[in-house]
């Protein structure tokens, strides 16, 4: 506070209190954390299953409609959780406003990169199948 | 008494936050840390997924090339790093949905499910490495 502010205490005040939509990323973690059961569940037994197969037989579990879907559900409620689960961590340890700023902006292009890539090929494996030319 | 703000000395008679180095290590502290650290941990193995997918989808070499990296010693290391992040994470985000719901947080409760994450994390991980082992999944 400098001697130059002239507002009042309650001008001070005002816009420092809670941002009111807190909540959203609260449920956000909570509702993705109860589908990671599952989906992590099933992506350990996908990774068993997938690993002493070659590239042909790779290729063909993942063309499997169901196996698919639950790829694409994977990736994409996993971005998500990380994304939200790696915002609390970012804003408990980093103070400094620009580094802080910077660090989450990053958080959400890897996120919302690593989600795009994995679903894009994802499709293109089930869809497609062969390599990518 | 001293008045803390005539002292001068930070903290004063105040009651300072505890550090590490004073501070009794236990379970529950890490099991809190452990779900952060494998979180992070997790990060990492979504983006090796990612790259799975995509070595994938861009044919026969990349896949080769990709899958030779994960079965590599350091690769198989980094792997049940993987495997034990996952299922203690897991057990964890459980243990902290019970947690959300009001559940739980009577100390010899809370030091019982925080010890059987850590329990759990391990047993899953030797019986998924088992089964990896026996279906030829690690040669």
């Amino acid at each position: 506070m400098s001697k130059q502010d002239f507002r009042t205490a309650l001008g001070r005040a005002r816009g420092l209190g809670s941002a009111h939509h807190g909540v959203n990323a609260f449920i956000i973690e909570r509702g993705t954390s109860v589908a990671l059961v599952p989906l992590c569940l099933w992506a350990v037994y996908a990774a068993i299953k997938v690993a002493p197969l070659g590239y042909e037989s790779a290729v063909l579990l993942l063309r499997q409609p169901v196996n698919a879907i639950l790829a694409l559900l994977l990736v994409g409620v996993s971005f998500t959780h990380m994304r939200v689960g790696l915002k609390v961590v970012i804003e408990d340890y980093i103070e400094t406003p620009l580094a802080k700023i910077a660090a989450l902006m990053l958080n959400s292009a890897v996120c919302w990169l690593g989600w795009a890539v994995s679903s894009f090929a994802i499709l293109w494996v089930a869809f497609v199948g062969g390599p990518v030319h | 008494m001293a008045d803390a703000t005539t002292t001068g000395k930070v903290g004063g008679s105040k009651p300072l936050s505890p550090h590490m180095q004073i501070w009794r290590w236990h379970v529950t502290m890490a099991a809190s840390i452990f779900t952060r650290a494998t979180g992070i941990a997790l990060y990492a193995g979504a983006l090796i997924a990612a790259g799975w997918f995509t070595a994938l989808m861009l044919g026969p070499d990349a896949y080769g090339c990709y899958v030779g990296l994960l079965g590599s010693l350091l690769g198989k290391l980094v792997m049940f790093g993987l495997t034990i992040s996952i299922f203690y994470h897991l057990a964890a985000g459980l243990r902290h949905l019970a947690f959300d719901m009001g559940a739980g947080f009577q100390p010899r409760t809370a030091n019982m499910t925080a010890v059987g994450c850590f329990a759990f994390a391990v047993v899953a991980s030797l019986v998924v490495w088992f089964l990896a082992w026996q279906t030829g999944g690690l040669h």
